[in-house]
């Protein structure tokens, strides 16, 4: 089959490798109708995961129609021919994680969980198409997977929606729900969203889902301002503004209530001497994250707020300000999503309508132009903001 | 406790070895900066301030024992930094022979001493440096290649309650399910049993093992009997966990690692973390107890047969060749 494999650092490509297989009772697989480069697909490409081979099939947002079922599926749960959408994180559904509704931190489903444990002190889930450190899955950039654990994470599509429709559902949109949900959203609450690329999107779209007083998106990129804006929501563009002078203006002088840290750890900044400072050290991995757009965050959180990560770290950051945390009482949230937990209600939500997962799509591209794809995303040409594949 | 006694032994050479290296890393930081700060007294000193091109020499081997001091006063590993400096002193030697082989009178008696003072420096450098590395190679495996006993202990929770747990572990035959090294283990009777273990190079070990301790739901103790290769003993609590619903497994493993050549064999199979061993050994436990079966992956795809972490096979499905090579390996 075709696959989109990472081919060193900034580097993919498009090869045959051989068709996935039943490795475990309880596998699928899946043929792919729709997948996509998601932003922490870039953090892999620009080399700050470790743990990537030479070889590794990315991607981890797919969908697509079940082919096989190994003879451990429960068929109640998934048969031959289901139409579904995989969630990334791998999940066992039985241990104490998966109980408590945890999937992404699942203590079965990674069996590289040893290097994980070293690098995070206690081991993380797998995830497809993710680095070794998460498993050593092949990815869904592809035109067949291998799902592991299939009675537990796909999520059967028995209507007619679009690909399009559900295929976030993988991944960017659970994720920024989750970013709002973290934050215990009040009427009254402004929320500002760093980041305002397809997850900082979703994040905004949910928060205001959940009943947000006001919504702001903080971004360089001036057709994700628009898209925001469009969405009705209030842009910040940090290149042009000081954004905690503009986030004093737009909340009375409180700052806002809720701050969604969307970018993680390859952000950029408007002060040249600080993204300096930390694209250097982050270059020469005397820290492996640029955590520009948490600090900035911290800072603007109003006394008692919340700070929800959803951006991706990998390892360690400089200059945190414990200080502004502590001293106003901030709570910080963050997780790797558990989609398995907001599938079915987000699933909900489309059917309603309440949400338009497609409004982020600028892109549909065939799987075999998947590099081309990459780097329009990563280089932010053609005012990209999602790419979707077609295998 | 021959085996202790050794261990101490190692232990107090591998501190004298780091001691040593740092004093000759302060000794590195000291000349370095001596010849970049004050470079034309130590050329006037060494009898070669009427060259031009000690001039730039100084400077940069200055600049090199400040590199030695570097690696040598925030490195542990000091046997590699050492060598470095012996390397160092071969360069300082050659260039101090060109020196004095075109130079009389006053500035040939100060090369003459200074070159003395460097061969006193070279002896304790090359003494240090030997030292060092037979410190590491002694010092691999936690010094268990002198025999002597290893004890590993391991713990997982697993969301079984705590007579299904142990109910799995009693029947000896599902040890070998999520125990690497083991092959298999057959009942000879009640509380005797017949274990085989994959060595290293393809070999295999045997021995008898009888259970000593049986307390069911909450604890089975082992050991081998008769005349094992490797004497060895276990113990496994299973203790229930605060949910009510969970239990805690305990493993305490000691091995009394004979020395020679099979105690070099099991130490290079332990290799360097056999706690690492242990504890995958748990996780795979509580794979097969909560889901069925040891998880695989494309870059793992060998299940308990999977010894290496990383870098192992890459994350892309496997082609029929390596499933039928796999499969029977």
């Amino acid at each position: 089959m075709r696959a989109n494999t990472w081919a060193g650092r900034n580097k993919v490509k498009v090869r045959d490798v051989p068709d996935p297989r039943i490795l475990n009772e309880r596998d699928a697989i899946v043929r792919i109708t729709s997948t996509a480069i998601c932003g922490s697909d870039l953090h892999l490409v620009d080399g700050y995961v470790p743990t990537m081979q030479n070889g590794d099939v990315m991607g981890h947002e797919f969908m697509g129609e079940v082919i096989e079922v190994g003879r451990g599926v429960d068929p109640g749960r998934l048969r031959k021919g289901d139409r579904v959408v995989v969630p990334f994180p791998i999940a066992c559904g039985a241990c104490g994680a998966c109980a408590a509704e945890l999937y992404s931190c699942c203590e079965n489903s990674n069996p590289n969980a040893g290097i994980a444990e070293k690098m995070f002190g206690h081991p993380v889930a797998g995830i497809f198409g993710y680095s070794h450190l998460t498993g050593g899955f092949a990815g869904g950039q592809a035109q067949y997977a291998r799902v592991p654990f299939a009675d537990v994470g796909p999520l059967k599509i028995e209507s007619d929606l679009t690909d399009e429709q559900v295929l976030f559902l993988s991944d960017i949109l659970p994720t920024g729900y989750m970013g709002a949900d973290m934050c215990d959203i009040q009427s009254t609450d402004v929320v500002a969203v760093w980041g305002a690329g397809p997850v900082g999107q979703f994040a905004m779209d949910s928060a205001r889902m959940l009943g947000a007083a006001k919504v702001i998106a903080i971004d360089k990129e001036p057709y994700r301002l628009q898209m925001a804006e469009r969405a009705g929501y209030t842009p910040v563009n940090f290149e042009e503004v000081d954004v905690r002078s503009r986030l004093l203006e737009l909340t009375g002088g409180r700052g806002p209530d809720k701050c969604i840290d969307a970018v993680g750890m390859e952000a950029t900044h408007g002060s040249a001497a600080l993204y300096a400072y930390d694209r250097v050290k982050q270059a020469v991995r005397s820290e492996s994250e640029r955590p520009h757009a948490l600090r900035q965050a911290i800072l603007s959180c109003r006394s008692g707020g919340i700070v929800s990560v959803i951006g991706v770290y990998g390892g360690f950051l400089d200059k945190f300000p414990a200080g502004a945390w502590m001293n106003r009482a901030l709570t910080l949230r963050t997780g790797q999503c558990h989609v398995q937990r907001y599938m079915k209600p987000l699933l909900q939500h489309i059917e309603r309508g309440e949400i338009d997962p497609t409004r982020v799509i600028t892109h549909t591209l065939p799987l075999d132009q998947a590099e081309r794809g990459f780097e329009m995303f990563k280089n932010k040409q053609d005012h990209c903001e999602k790419v979707v594949l077609k295998p | 406790m021959t085996g202790l006694a050794t261990r101490e032994a190692i232990k107090a050479r591998q501190d004298e070895v780091q001691r040593r290296g740092r004093g000759l890393g302060w000794m590195s930081l000291g000349l370095g900066v001596a010849q970049l700060a004050a470079s034309d007294t130590v050329r006037r000193i060494s009898g070669v301030d009427d060259s031009p091109t000690s001039r730039a020499v100084v400077p940069l081997v200055g600049a090199r024992e400040l590199i030695h001091a570097a690696g040598l006063l925030t490195n542990r590993r000091k046997s590699m930094w050492v060598w470095t400096r012996v390397a160092g002193d071969a360069m300082d030697l050659a260039s101090l022979g060109l020196a004095i082989a075109h130079r009389g009178g006053r500035r040939r008696r100060r090369l003459l001493v200074v070159t003395g003072a460097i061969v006193g420096i070279t002896v304790v450098d090359l003494l240090t440096a030997v030292q060092a590395t037979r410190a590491k190679e002694v010092g691999a495996v936690r010094g268990s290649r002198r025999g002597g006993p290893m004890e590993l202990t391991a713990t997982t929770t697993i969301r079984k309650p705590p007579p299904k747990v142990y109910a799995f572990w009693r029947d000896l035959d599902n040890l070998p399910t999520f125990m690497a090294h083991l092959e298999k283990i057959r009942s000879t009777g009640n509380r005797t049993s017949h274990w085989s273990a994959s060595a290293p190079f393809g070999t295999n070990v045997e021995w008898d093992a009888e259970i000593v301790d049986d307390t069911p739901g909450e604890k089975i103790a082992w050991r081998s009997t008769g005349n094992a290769d490797v004497p060895n003993a276990g113990t496994v609590r299973f203790v229930p966990a605060p949910d009510g619903l969970s239990t805690e497994v305990h493993v305490v493993l000691s091995y009394d690692i004979p020395g020679g050549a099979i105690g070099k064999a099991v130490a290079r199979y332990f290799g360097e973390e056999p706690h690492q061993q242990l504890d995958d050994d748990l996780r795979r436990l509580k794979q097969v107890l909560e889901t069925g079966e040891v998880v695989r992956s494309d870059g793992a795809p060998w299940g308990k047969r999977a010894r290496k972490e990383f870098p192992q096979r890459p994350a892309q499905p496997l082609s029929d060749a390596e499933f039928a090579k796999g499969a029977q390996a």
